[in-house]
């Protein structure tokens, strides 16, 4: 594939995941395709089980074994980063791609001081002597709304709030300039009024510094106020993409559609939610054909026989065969 | 209308003094945490109060004490007509937990492993020796696991054979089992995805009009509240600040920290909006705020606020404690 003319900053393409047990092999992501432009924030929503996770350990070279890549390229500023080696990833990681997780706690590690977690990350992957990557932590807090960050520096990460602790992670991943993060639900283990807080420093902190962000949750509402694109998951898939103004306000997908009737709305009062009746199908009894139709009220008799391909509808890109008959696809 | 449940300036304190020995030597002085602090309420029949809050709040605690799981430090609740707190003691107590029961949040945690959905499902009816002939029992579970949209057959299934959604109906299943007329529900789908939320609320929904259920429903989510409720109660640091009917609260909030919440909850018909994030975050409840404990993060609050602490007050067909909307400066 030519990805020198493409401008962006990461492309993933038919990108696979499996899980040898000892019941066979386990098929976690089908074909995951999707772009990053820089500076983009781009949106991965689904619900749990989905591979939204799954992606971005995939991509910054996290996969827990015995998970695998089984097919499929990462192409990272025009070069291939899904075959590199521990070390080469391990450079990329940090320098290029940062990383911020769900628990802010875990993520952090108890035993050190935050400034020495952030000295260490800059020393790094900067060319900077001791008392200038302390600056440049002191600084780093400072950008993201940690008050009087000359003293919380020397303190420990128990002694920081929820919301505090995950400002620090936030710091962390801005320490080498990356020009990519991927944020894994990070706001879901905070109360609500955090959540805005941290959701709009993400905001400015990634424009301010030019990171493109591949932001993962499940909440719809964070993605519809943050992103520019989103991806809809499902069993492993994507199902949908699309700018995340016309995917949430005419989606495709029949799953796309139930999913955005399931949310209860703040703006309207409705006397029932629309329901989609059943659970997504765990990995050993993947339906064939497209992964939705035994919860789908539309399914043709083709959706239980092939796998439907992401192609343009309308204004987004639907993996659906209620808009690819035969003959369009 | 005649309320069913009525709590009158309900507290909770939880005793986390330092151990003896701790306090004697070191001098520490014993240390109490006001998880709820006087709370007063009342729930009509066939209605939803919905107590919504952030971590922290007491809006647990409250549902606790509602069922006996706790025992109040002060104040009274009183259900259809009579003091629980004495009723829970008393000799026919079992007539009173027939008619209230409990949902709990996590649906992994609230159903024992080791025991068959039947079984599970029938504890109720044998421990309140309501039914005692194991035909009975069976046809009731059957009957129950159908109201609650499972076959009958998933009787003799174990609870890791089942999705979280449908873990929940087996626990909305249980909790119907002594056909109670008051349940307490505590974040019933906060552990649950969106879609299967839904089906788990339509269900709560559909029973509430089939057999005029009461609820206490519990959440942290704004927009699930709005779904549900009838009344909504606002909590923050164990006191209720505003106590108001749905449409009125969500068309004209008016406590400061009801405003922050409803203007902090992210909505998806509103792309590219950008909010005003209220700053700072929930204080220590083992050390809070003088007066008003919303003041330190309050842009309305003056002198008055950081030393008297407001009661909740009507005011115009709702309750609030706020002295900024009580003196008209908001």
């Amino acid at each position: 594939m030519n990805t020198k003319n493409k401008p962006a900053l990461l492309q993933v393409r038919e990108l696979s995941v499996e899980f040898p047990t000892r019941h066979g092999v386990l098929k976690a992501l089908d074909r995951v395709s999707f772009d990053i432009a820089p500076g983009e924030i781009l949106g991965v929503v689904g619900e749990s089980g989905a591979g939204k996770s799954l992606t971005g350990a995939a991509l910054i070279g996290l996969l827990e074994p015995p998970g695998r890549i089984s097919g499929g390229e990462v192409w990272f500023e025009g070069q291939r980063i899904d075959k590199l080696g521990a070390a080469a990833m391990r450079a990329l990681r940090g320098r290029k791609i940062g990383a911020i997780f769900q628990d802010p706690l875990t993520s952090l590690n108890p035993l050190f001081t935050v400034g020495q977690q952030l000295t260490e990350t800059i020393q790094a992957h900067l060319p900077l002597n001791a008392a200038q990557a302390r600056d440049r932590a002191i600084d780093l807090l400072r950008q993201t709304g940690i008050p009087a960050p000359e003293a919380r520096i020397d303190q420990y990460p128990h002694q920081f709030s929820g919301g505090m602790r995950q400002r620090v992670v936030i710091s962390l991943a801005l320490a080498a300039e990356p020009k990519l993060i991927v944020a894994d639900e990070p706001t879901t283990a905070l109360d609500v009024s955090i959540q805005a807080q941290i959701i709009q420093l993400l905001k400015r902190v990634c424009r301010e510094h030019g990171a493109a962000v591949m932001l993962v949750t499940h909440d719809m509402g964070v993605i519809a106020e943050t992103c520019d694109r989103v991806a809809v998951m499902y069993a492993g898939r994507v199902v949908e993409t699309g700018p995340v103004h016309q995917v949430i306000h005419c989606p495709a997908h029949p799953y796309t559609i139930g999913l955005m009737g399931s949310i209860p709305a703040m703006d309207e009062e409705r006397e029932r939610l629309l329901q989609i009746d059943g659970a997504m199908p765990r990995l050993n009894a993947m339906p064939p054909g497209c992964a939705f139709h035994p919860r789908c009220s539309q399914a043709l008799p083709r959706c239980k026989e092939a796998v439907p391909q992401l192609l343009p509808v309308g204004a987004t890109h639907a993996a659906c065969w209620l808009h690819h008959s035969e003959g369009r696809a | 209308m005649s309320a069913l449940v009525r709590v009158q300036d309900l507290s909770m304190r939880f005793d986390v003094s330092p151990p003896w020995l701790n306090r004697v030597l070191e001098r520490k002085p014993r240390q109490f945490v006001h998880a709820v602090d006087g709370v007063s309420f009342e729930i009509p029949k066939g209605k939803t109060l919905a107590l919504v809050g952030e971590s922290g709040c007491g809006k647990s605690t409250v549902a606790r004490l509602l069922v006996g799981l706790y025992r109040p430090s002060a104040g009274a609740m009183a259900f259809d007509g009579r003091d629980t707190r004495e009723w829970f003691a008393a000799k026919d107590a079992q007539a009173l937990r027939k008619r209230l029961q409990m949902i709990f949040q996590d649906p992994y945690a609230s159903l024992n492993p080791r025991w068959k959905v039947g079984a599970i499902v029938a504890e109720p009816l044998t421990e309140q020796a309501i039914l005692t002939d194991p035909a009975a029992i069976r046809a009731r579970v059957a009957e129950l696991l159908t109201l609650v949209g499972l076959n009958p057959a998933d009787s003799a299934k174990y609870p890791h054979q089942f999705s979280g959604g449908q873990r929940q109906r087996i626990s909305i299943a249980r909790a119907l089992a002594t056909a109670p007329e008051f349940l307490v529900c505590d974040e019933p789908t906060s552990a649950l995805d969106v879609s299967v939320q839904a089906q788990v609320l339509n269900i709560m929904k559909d029973l509430q009009q089939q057999q005029g259920l009461t609820y206490l429903f519990i959440s942290h989510n704004l927009a699930v509240v709005r779904h549900m409720a009838d009344q909504i109660g606002v909590m923050y640091l164990g006191r209720l600040v505003e106590l108001a009917d749905k449409p009125t609260l969500f068309a004209t909030p008016h406590h400061p920290y009801t405003r922050m919440l409803l203007d902090a909850i992210p909505d998806i018909h509103l792309t590219g909006r950008s909010r005003v994030a209220v700053q700072g975050e929930v204080p220590n409840p083992l050390n809070p705020p003088t007066g008003c404990s919303f003041h330190p993060r309050c842009p309305h609050a003056n002198a008055r606020c950081a030393l008297e602490r407001p009661a909740l007050n009507e005011l115009k067909g709702i309750r609030v404690a706020c002295h900024a909307v009580e003196e008209g400066r908001i």
